[in-house]
């Protein structure tokens, strides 16, 4: 494995009976990338990132995560990744405060970072009259990047986004998309998942998953001139138009 | 009428199709059944048993030599006074003891009869009536053994007193109890279940803004179920009479009857249940709760209502199963008629008209 | 032309435990016989709330709404008869199959799939081959077409959409705004909510919602023009510090990462590229692209959100 590399996978593969969800998908991530991860609905991209984040076994193929092996470090690897998706982020009865404490205390972190950390986050979030209210209370979008941000706590070298914009303002959007640019400047590799077209613009590189496999993968612009197409939009539905397979 | 048809045809596509959902409704009355039968049948064999002999006579040698030839007892102890009774029970030394009046072969040969006690030890209800009836079984052949010699019927009374337990809770009467705790579960649950599946699901608001009646909804939702509840109670019976030997004494239409009435009851509670919450974990929990629990706690089925405390014996009158835990012991295990019901029917009534009602008028035409 | 929706100060608050959720505030708007209206708004902006007020689901506090005429709590029965819906969650029965929640639903509405076929034809036919399958197994696009089938099956006059597009890929997205566009020909009056602010130009007219509030109502070409700033949209080779140097800038007013742009606009609205230019000037990015552009849904949308 290479040293710049968060993310190498070769030939992964993930079959479900006589159903092959992920066909041989290869690729790398580097590190501090931004890296898109496109599909239709059941093109696969879920369960590819569900074995990414060591929460899936594959059936064949070979991947390191953050410089682990898949196959037979996918506890060293938890350690090492953060994940957040629109379904379940934060306790909606704990409050802010208590969340960060939860999550902070899985991660092994102290006391003292707990509290550096929290300082920080609410900071950066705004948050310090808010701290001490239930997560339920606050509106969606901060919701959002509140669970981004505890996604982030124990700093980790990778963070996976399952659609974490979706339903969000286009304000809160392009706010959350700063955290993202951030946690990259920072040389956390960032791989996301959306339905946005737009957001696939503001990734490094963009990967597109049709039927289990990957047909396209490259940056927004090479992709782009490639399919001799306008917008990511157009690219994605020339791609995907050509699925076979529903979910 | 066909909307109403589909939806039924609907719910039985819902219940057909999942498994669970089978295996709760016909699984576990099988289960239980078979569990609480087997916890019955419990064979009794070379149990110890106390004989205390006060007569002394060639006719109580004899009896004693009948039993001790029988496979299943064991005399292990000839006692000579009644103070040691107690203190072989006691000690676990002994479960049944044998008790022979002084005189014994006098009384039977010049009164023509005579009298046994048997005393056991009634901890475990079911085995004490056990071997109870045995040790009688084996007098009686004793008894009919010498009609055959002589012009005079002589006739044996075993007077059997239990000790602990003079009341015998448990042994039959579990027929009923199971009855009133599957009925519990497959009615009142799982239709609460099914119809907050449908909030959670949220294919109830497609059926609210439909034109269909809200009281065709809970009718459609309770016909399946009711169908369910009666080949379960048609299986319980079955299973009761021919696999465990716990006869129908009484009328059986007015048992199938009585058990029709409590389905309904049951079903409205579900629906209450189901109007309350919105989600199936809570269902089932209040189910759990508030159903289930004083079904088996304070029907009397378990524990002896009569050995309660005061506030608790006021609560179980509010409990359904009591009431029908009553009607199917009387009917059933009895053999006694409806005017010997028919209080507890009209309270049984009483319930379930009052749930019906509530439970309608609180089932939501709109969502809140 | 008729009115179909009418809707007269509407409001709605919810109370969770001890705060207090305004759900809708003050809400009115008309929309006419066959037309498309889409409500568009994040999530929390009170769409959902009010379809379900008209729906006859809920009751509001205040105010009066009407479908085709029809009280939506004193007729409500009349209104359950004629109008479809569409909740945002998949709402069928997973273990029934296509056909099977097909029939339920016709026969909930007292018609049948034979009688209204013209109408629900060009979708069922997509999802006819599966007619077999339950409808757990679909595909997230054929869900979608499953459903609004179900929502077509006895000719309703007014279509209610809540969300049908959230989470659903692009593709798919397409074709069920294609799928619309066929409906209105049969002067079935739809009314739409989405997050997706490009879904707005598909729509006749549409509402910007936001926190229980309607921020504007006109047709999509009506928003638009009535942002009335110059927008500049700016691109570069790293765009994240082309972003951060812009917002530094105190010439700029706002600055938004839009796909592969930035949409910028100034403080004093400079027209020419010259001027533009000049006021980003000490920017260290060099070749930097620079071109005023009409303004798109969504940066009316955030625009009003400042307001």
């Amino acid at each position: 494995m290479k040293q710049d590399l968060a993310i190498s996978v070769s030939k992964l593969t993930k079959r479900f009976g006589a159903f092959t969800a992920v066909n041989e998908i290869t690729f790398d991530v580097k590190q501090g990338e931004i890296f898109g991860f496109l599909g239709a609905n059941g093109a696969g991209k879920t369960t590819a990132m569900r074995m990414l984040c060591g929460l899936s076994f594959p059936t064949s193929g070979e991947a390191t995560v953050a410089g682990f092996d898949l196959f037979r470090d996918a506890e060293k690897i938890k350690k090492n990744i953060g994940y957040m998706s629109q379904r379940f982020s934060l306790y909606e009865d704990l409050t802010i405060r208590e969340n960060i404490r939860f999550y902070g205390g899985i991660y092994g972190l102290t006391d003292q970072q707990i509290k550096t950390k929290t300082d920080f986050m609410v900071g950066q979030l705004h948050l310090q009259d808010q701290i001490n209210k239930l997560v339920k209370s606050l509106p969606l979008g901060w919701k959002q990047k509140l669970s981004f941000s505890v996604a982030m706590l124990h700093q980790p070298k990778i963070v996976f986004l399952d659609e974490p914009t979706g339903g969000v303002d286009p304000v809160t959007r392009r706010e959350f998309w700063t955290l993202i640019y951030e946690a990259a400047q920072n040389g956390t590799t960032v791989f996301v998942t959306t339905h946005y077209m737009d957001e696939a613009e503001y990734c490094d590189r963009v990967s597109i998953m049709v039927d289990g496999r990957i047909d396209a993968l490259d940056t927004p612009i090479e992709l782009k001139r490639k399919f001799n197409a306008p917008s990511m939009a157009e690219v994605f539905v020339q791609l995907a138009r050509k699925a076979q397979r529903g979910e | 009428m066909r909307q109403f048809l589909f939806f039924v045809q609907k719910e039985f596509y819902h219940l057909l199709r999942d498994p669970r959902t089978m295996f709760i409704l016909f699984g576990m009355p099988l289960m239980q059944i078979l569990i609480f039968g087997f916890a019955l049948t419990n064979e009794v064999k070379n149990t110890h048993i106390a004989i205390l002999d006060n007569s002394k006579d060639p006719v109580t040698a004899e009896i004693i030599q009948e039993l001790q030839a029988s496979r299943y007892f064991d005399i292990v102890e000839n006692i000579r006074s009644n103070s040691e009774l107690e203190p072989a029970f006691q000690s676990g030394k002994i479960k049944l003891a044998v008790i022979f009046p002084p005189r014994f072969q006098y009384s039977l040969l010049h009164e023509n009869k005579a009298d046994v006690q048997l005393i056991a030890d009634a901890t475990d209800p079911n085995v004490a009536n056990t071997l109870a009836n045995y040790a009688t079984a084996i007098i009686l052949n004793y008894q009919n053994n010498m009609k055959g010699q002589e012009e005079f019927p002589y006739t044996i009374n075993t007077e059997v007193r239990m000790l602990y337990n003079p009341q015998l809770k448990g042994s039959y009467n579990f027929v009923p109890g199971v009855m009133a705790m599957v009925l519990m579960l497959v009615c009142a649950m799982m239709t609460s279940i099914s119809i907050v599946r449908e909030k959670e699901l949220g294919t109830m608001e497609i059926i609210l803004v439909s034109p269909i009646i809200p009281i065709r909804v809970i009718i459609a939702k309770m016909v399946p179920y009711f169908l369910l509840s009666s080949v379960n109670i048609a299986s319980i019976l079955f299973l009761s009479v021919f696999i465990l030997d716990v006869p129908i004494q009484g009328n059986l239409v007015l048992l199938v009857s009585e058990c029709l009435l409590f389905t309904i009851t049951v079903l409205a509670l579900g629906l209450l249940i189901s109007s309350v919450t919105d989600s199936q974990q809570i269902a089932m929990l209040i189910s759990l709760m508030g159903l289930f629990l004083p079904t088996i706690m304070l029907s009397g089925f378990m524990f002896p209502i009569e050995n309660m405390p005061l506030p608790l014996r006021t609560i179980s009158n509010i409990v359904p199963a009591k009431w029908f835990y009553y009607i199917v012991k009387t009917v059933m295990i009895k053999g006694l008629g409806f005017s010997y019901v028919w209080k507890e029917t009209l309270i049984l009534m009483g319930m379930t008209i009052f749930f019906l009602v509530v439970s309608i008028r609180k089932f939501k035409i709109r969502l809140e | 032309m008729s009115v179909s929706v009418k809707v007269n100060g509407v409001s709605k608050s919810f109370t969770t435990g001890k705060v207090e959720v305004k759900a809708l505030q003050n809400i009115s708007f008309e929309v006419s016989k066959g037309e498309v209206f889409g409500l568009i708004g994040p999530d929390g902006a009170g769409k959902t709330t009010l379809f379900r007020i008209l729906t006859t689901l809920m009751i509001a506090n205040k105010g009066e709404a009407s479908v085709d005429g029809f009280d939506v709590v004193k007729q409500y029965k009349k209104i359950r008869n004629r109008v479809g819906y569409m909740p945002g969650r998949f709402s069928l029965y997973q273990d029934l199959t296509v056909e099977e929640n097909l029939s339920f639903f016709a026969t909930l509405f007292n018609t049948s799939l034979e009688k209204n076929y013209d109408l629900v034809k060009s979708i069922y036919q997509q999802i006819e081959p599966f007619k077999k399958r339950r409808a757990g197994a679909l595909s997230g696009g054929m869900k979608q077409k499953l459903a609004l089938s179900c929502a077509l099956i006895h000719r309703p006059s007014v279509l209610f959409l809540d969300e049908p597009t959230t989470g659903v890929d692009a593709v798919s997205r397409k074709e069920f705004w294609e799928l619309l566009r066929q409906l209105q020909t049969h002067g079935i009056t739809i009314i739409v909510s989405t997050p997706y602010m490009d879904e707005a130009s598909l729509c006749d007219r549409v509402a910007l919602m936001q926190q229980g509030k309607i921020m504007e109502i006109n047709s999509p070409k009506g928003i638009t023009e009535n942002f009335k700033k110059p927008l500049w949209a700016m691109r570069s080779s790293a765009m994240y510090q082309l972003m951060l140097e812009l917002r530094a800038l105190n010439e700029v007013e706002t600055c938004y990462p839009f796909g592969q742009y930035h949409h910028v606009v100034f403080k004093g609205n400079p027209v020419s590229e010259d001027d533009v230019r000049r006021m980003i000037g000490n920017i260290s990015q060099r070749e930097i692209e620079v071109r005023r552009i009409p303004a798109t849904i969504e940066d009316c949308f955030m625009e009003l959100m400042h307001q």
